[in-house]
C-alpha cells in the first residue's frame, strides 16, 4: 500500500463512520443527542480525515459521567456488552463498551508478530493490570488466536499509584515482589514461549530470572512511555537479545499501535509507533493550537481518533507528547516516537509504576 | 579540550547510554562536559553483581591496597589520568577549570580542596588505625585475628559502599576514598555538575592499580538515585534534616546532614576575645563557608556585638572575584536559584527585631550579587538576642553566622547538636561537661578553627564500622 492508498483507505472509513454514528439506525444516544445540538450533520461535513478537525475535542471525562448505554450504537441495542476501564484512581473510573472490537485490534496484532519469537500453539503470561481492562481479555485472545492458552498474574496499578503519592516506596517494592513471586513461579514450572507485561515488570522479572533461559522468545510490551536507553536495556541485558521486545503504544480507547521491533538496534532504540489504521488515527499536534499538525520531527501532543462501528472517539487529546515521524513503507502513514508524558520535561508525572 | 563524554561506569567497565545530558559551563551555552545517565533498572541489576566487584579487592591484601592509595593519591595531585571515552588525558589544571565551569567553585578553592583530598589518600594507614582502634590490616585480610591482645573478627556489613554525592562540595569524596583500603567497592552517584572529582579519583586508583571492577559510577536521575539508597548495602547521602529523619532507623543509611558546628567561648576566656578572631574568620568562611564542619553559631557570654563587628569587617573583605583570580575564597552557585533561595531565607529571619545583619556596615553592596554570569552571596554575620531568633541556628551553603550571648551554663542546654564545638575555655569542669555531652561529636579544646578535622576520628559516622560488623569465633582444636 502507498501513503496515497492509505489516505484514501483512511478518508473513506471516515465517510463510512459517519454514516454509521450519525444515523438512527446504527448511531449511539449520545451522538446523536450531540448532533441534534451541535445544529450541524457530520455525514454532509466530513467527508475526510482532514475534515475531522471539525469535531471537538473528545472528552474522557464523558465515559464517566454519561450512562454507558448511552454509548451503545442502536445497531448494538439488546446485545450486552463488555465494559472496560481506563487508569483511574479515585472516584467513579472512566469506562468504554464494547463488543468485539478487542479481537479485531489484537488479531490485526497477531498478524504482525513473528512466529520465530511468538511460536503458534505457544502458551503466554501476562503480567500486568487485568480486573477491568480490556487488555486482560485481549491478551488472552491474543494468545488463543495463536493457538495458546494465556496464564494471568494480576497487578493493581491504582494501589501502586496510591502507595507512590503517600512516598510508601517501600511498599510499592513489597507490593511488586508479591507480584513478582507469584509469576516467576508460572514461568518456572509452565511452559510458556510468550510474556506480555509492562517495561519495569519485565526489568523486575529479570532480575529474579533469565527469561530466556525459560523458555520465553518474545515479549510484547506496553503500558508506559520508555526512553531509548530504557529500550535497549530491556532487549539487551533484560532478555539478554535472545528474545524479541516488542513494544505498543495503546489504550483501552484505541487499540494497538505497533512499532518495528527488528529495526530498533539502527535506529538507537527510538521506538516509532504505527496507529492501526483505518481502525485508529494518531496525529501530533501543537498543543496549542490542536488544529495544527506538526512538522516531521517535532514534539507535540498526542491525539487519537477511533473509528470503529462500535466507537467513535474524535481528536482525543492523549496525555502524552511524542515526535511526529514519516510514514514507513510497512505502515504507510505518519507514526509517533519516543512518546512520554505530556509536560514531562516541566513537571513531575507519577507515570510507568508497574 | 572538547567537552567529554563521561560514561557510566559498571564495575570499571565504561558504558555510554543513550540518555545523554550535557552541563554548560555556567552561565554559557558551551558544553562543558556530555554525561551518560544510567536508569535506575540498570542500576538495580548490577547491584546484584557486586559480589564479584568485591570479590576482585579481596584478592589484594590490605598492605597491598594501602600502597595503591598512596600512589593513586599522588598520581589525583600530580598525574595526567583519561577522561572521557576518546582517550584523552586530563592534567590536574584541566581538572581545576573543567570543575570551576560546572561548579561555579573559585580555582584557589578547588586547588585548596584537590590538596586536602590529595594528602588524606596519604593517610590511609593512620585513617584506617584510627576508626578501627588499632587493628592490623591483616585481620581483614585473614578475617580474623588479635587487636591488644583479644580474639577479633570482622565480616563486611555489604558488598557496595554507595554515595549519593552533591554537586557542590569536591570535599566530600575524603569519606568514601579510605573504603577501597578496607576492601569495599564503591558505587558512586556523582551530582550533576560535578561528576569531575569522583571520575578523576576513580581513574587514579585504576592507574595506581586498583581492580577497575570496585568503581562503578552511575550518574542517574531521582528514580536511579532512589534505587540506590532503596537496594545497596550501605549508603552515605548528604541532605537536611528531614532527610536525616527519614533514614534514622535504616541502619543501612548514613545521612551527612546539616552541620550547626559551633565556636563557643568560656567566660575564662572572653576577655581575650580578639585573640580568636582569627579562628572564627576561618571557621566561618573556609571552603566558601559551604562544609558542615564550618561554624555556623559563635557563643559568647558577653562582647557579642564587639566580636561581631570584628569578624564581620573581615568577612566583608571576602568578596566575589573572578574565578581564577588566585585570592578568590568565594564561590558562585551552579543553580542561580539556590542564591536566591537562601538570600530570602536570611532576609526573612532578619524582619525580627532581634536579629541584625552586621556585615551590612562593612560590605560593599548587598548580599546576594551577580558577576561574571554567576550569582553569588557576600559573607553575613548575623547578632541575634537570644536563641530564639530563627537565625541564631541556622546553617547556610556561604559564609554565615550569627553571634549569641549566653550564659556559660546554658550553653549546652541552648545550643543543641553540633557535629564540630569549638570551646575556647581553660575550665576544666566545663570541659568535662562538653565532653560527656551526647550532641557533640568532635570537639575541639582550646582555639582551634571548627573546620580543621582529622580523618583518623570519626567524622558523622565512623567508616570501617559501617562497612564492617565485629563477630564471634572459635576454632576448635583440630582445625
Amino acid at each position: 500500500m502507498t501513503a496515497d492508498e492509505a489516505k484514501a483507505q483512511l478518508d473513506e472509513r471516515v465517510r463510512e463512520m459517519m454514516a454509521w454514528h450519525f444515523s438512527d439506525e446504527t448511531g449511539c444516544p449520545f451522538w446523536l443527542d450531540w448532533m441534534a445540538e451541535a445544529g450541524w450533520d457530520p455525514r454532509e461535513e466530513v467527508k475526510s480525515y482532514d475534515d475531522i478537525i471539525k469535531f471537538p475535542h473528545f472528552q474522557d471525562e464523558w465515559l464517566r459521567d454519561e450512562k454507558n448505554e448511552r454509548f451503545v450504537p442502536n445497531a448494538y441495542k439488546g446485545r450486552p456488552f463488555n465494559v472496560f476501564e481506563t487508569g483511574g484512581t479515585t472516584g467513579l473510573p472512566k469506562q468504554r463498551v464494547g463488543w468485539d472490537d478487542y479481537k479485531h485490534d489484537y488479531e490485526q496484532f497477531s498478524g504482525q508478530l513473528s512466529d520465530d519469537f511468538f511460536p503458534k500453539g505457544g502458551n503466554w503470561i501476562m503480567v500486568g493490570p487485568t480486573g477491568p481492562r480490556r487488555l486482560r481479555l485481549a491478551v488472552e485472545h491474543l494468545a488463543n488466536v495463536r493457538g495458546g492458552s494465556c496464564y494471568h498474574v494480576d497487578l493493581d496499578p491504582r494501589w501502586v499509584k496510591r502507595l507512590i503519592k503517600r512516598k510508601e516506596l517501600d511498599q510499592v517494592e513489597r507490593y511488586q515482589a508479591h507480584v513478582m513471586a507469584q509469576a516467576v513461579e508460572i514461568i518456572k514450572h509452565r511452559d510458556i514461549s510468550c510474556i506480555f507485561t509492562t517495561p519495569r515488570l519485565l526489568a523486575s522479572i529479570g532480575e529474579r530470572i533469565s527469561i530466556s533461559d525459560h523458555g520465553i522468545k518474545g515479549c510484547f510490551c506496553g503500558g508506559t512511555s520508555m526512553t531509548p536507553e530504557y529500550v535497549r536495556f530491556l532487549q539487551e541485558e533484560v532478555l539478554e537479545n535472545r528474545a524479541q521486545f516488542v513494544p505498543t503504544y495503546g489504550n483501552t480507547l484505541m487499540g494497538l499501535a505497533v512499532s518495528i521491533p527488528q529495526e530498533l538496534p539502527g535506529k538507537d532504540y527510538s521506538v516509532t509507533y504505527y496507529a492501526p489504521q483505518p481502525r485508529a488515527v494518531l496525529r501530533i499536534v501543537d498543543a496549542d493550537n490542536t488544529e495544527i499538525t506538526k512538522d516531521y520531527g517535532e514534539y507535540g501532543r498526542v491525539e487519537l481518533t477511533t473509528l470503529t462501528q462500535e466507537f467513535f472517539m474524535p481528536r482525543f487529546l492523549e496525555r502524552d507528547e511524542a515526535i511526529r515521524r514519516e510514514p514507513h513503507e510497512k505502515y504507510p502513514w505518519d507514526g509517533v516516537g519516543d512518546v512520554r508524558p505530556f509536560g514531562a520535561l516541566t513537571k513531575k508525572v507519577i507515570e510507568g509504576v508497574y | 579540550m572538547n567537552a567529554p563524554h563521561i560514561p557510566i561506569l559498571r564495575q570499571g567497565k565504561p558504558y555510554q547510554s543513550l540518555d545523554v545530558q550535557t552541563v554548560n559551563q555556567l552561565g554559557t551555552e558551551d558544553p562543558a562536559a556530555e554525561i551518560s545517565f544510567a536508569c535506575a533498572d540498570m542500576i538495580k541489576y548490577d547491584l546484584h553483581k557486586m559480589g564479584e566487584a568485591r570479590e576482585a579487592l579481596k584478592r589484594f591484601s590490605g598492605n597491598e591496597l594501602v600502597e595503591i592509595t598512596k600512589k593513586a593519591g599522588e598520581l589525583f595531585l600530580h598525574g595526567d589520568l583519561p577522561i572521557g571515552t576518546e582517550g584523552d588525558l586530563q592534567s590536574p589544571d584541566d581538572y581545576v577549570m573543567s570543575l570551576a565551569a560546572t561548579s561555579g567553585l573559585p580555582h584557589s578553592l578547588i586547588r585548596f580542596n584537590m590538596t586536602r583530598l590529595g594528602g588524606l589518600f596519604g593517610q590511609i594507614d593512620d585513617i584506617f588505625m584510627g576508626l578501627s582502634r588499632g587493628l592490623s590490616w591483616d585481620v581483614l585480610d585473614k578475617g580474623y585475628g588479635e587487636q591488644g591482645g583479644a580474639p577479633v573478627s570482622f565480616s563486611a556489613t555489604t558488598n557496595e559502599l554507595a554515595v549519593i554525592l552533591p554537586s557542590n562540595s569536591p570535599a566530600v569524596n575524603a569519606l568514601w576514598i579510605p573504603a577501597i583500603a578496607m576492601k569495599m567497592p564503591v558505587l558512586l552517584k556523582p551530582g550533576r555538575e560535578e561528576p569531575w572529582t569522583p571520575w578523576r579519583i576513580i581513574q587514579a586508583f585504576i592507574e595506581a592499580g586498583a581492580p577497575a571492577e570496585a568503581f562503578s559510577l552511575y550518574p542517574t536521575q531521582h528514580d536511579g538515585s532512589g534505587a540506590i539508597i532503596r537496594r545497596a548495602g550501605r549508603v552515605m547521602l548528604f541532605g537536611d534534616d528531614s532527610t536525616v529523619k527519614q533514614y534514622e532507623n535504616d541502619e543501612r543509611v548514613e545521612v551527612h546532614g546539616t552541620g550547626y558546628s559551633k565556636f563557643v567561648i568560656g567566660e575564662d576566656a572572653i576577655e581575650n576575645w580578639e585573640q580568636y578572631v582569627d579562628s572564627m574568620v576561618e571557621s566561618v568562611s573556609a571552603n566558601s563557608g559551604r562544609s558542615c564542619i564550618c561554624t555556623s553559631t559563635i557563643v559568647v557570654p558577653k562582647y557579642g556585638d564587639e566580636i561581631a563587628h570584628a569578624i564581620s569587617k573581615r568577612l566583608a573583605e571576602i568578596k566575589p572575584l573572578a574565578q581564577d583570580n588566585p585570592e578568590a575564597k568565594l564561590s558562585g552557585f551552579a543553580n542561580p536559584k539556590f542564591a536566591e533561595w537562601i538570600n530570602e531565607a536570611v532576609e526573612d529571619g532578619l524582619v525580627s527585631s532581634g536579629a541584625t545583619d552586621i556585615t551590612a556596615e562593612y560590605r560593599d553592596g548587598e548580599r546576594f550579587v551577580e558577576r561574571d554570569g554567576m550569582n553569588y552571596l557576600q559573607p553575613t554575620i548575623v547578632r541575634v538576642d537570644s536563641f530564639d531568633e530563627d537565625l541564631a541556628l541556622r546553617e547556610f551553603l556561604f559564609p554565615f553566622a550569627s553571634v549569641v550571648e549566653c550564659p556559660q551554663s546554658e550553653v549546652l542546654e541552648k545550643t543543641g547538636y553540633s557535629l564540630v564545638m569549638t570551646a575556647v575555655t581553660k575550665d576544666v569542669n566545663w570541659i568535662n561537661q562538653l565532653f560527656d555531652h551526647p550532641e557533640i561529636e568532635r570537639l575541639n579544646i582550646g582555639n582551634v578553627p571548627t573546620n580543621r578535622i582529622s580523618w583518623n576520628q570519626p567524622h558523622e559516622g565512623n567508616l570501617f564500622d559501617f562497612l564492617y560488623t565485629r563477630r564471634s569465633f572459635a576454632f576448635a582444636e583440630s582445625a
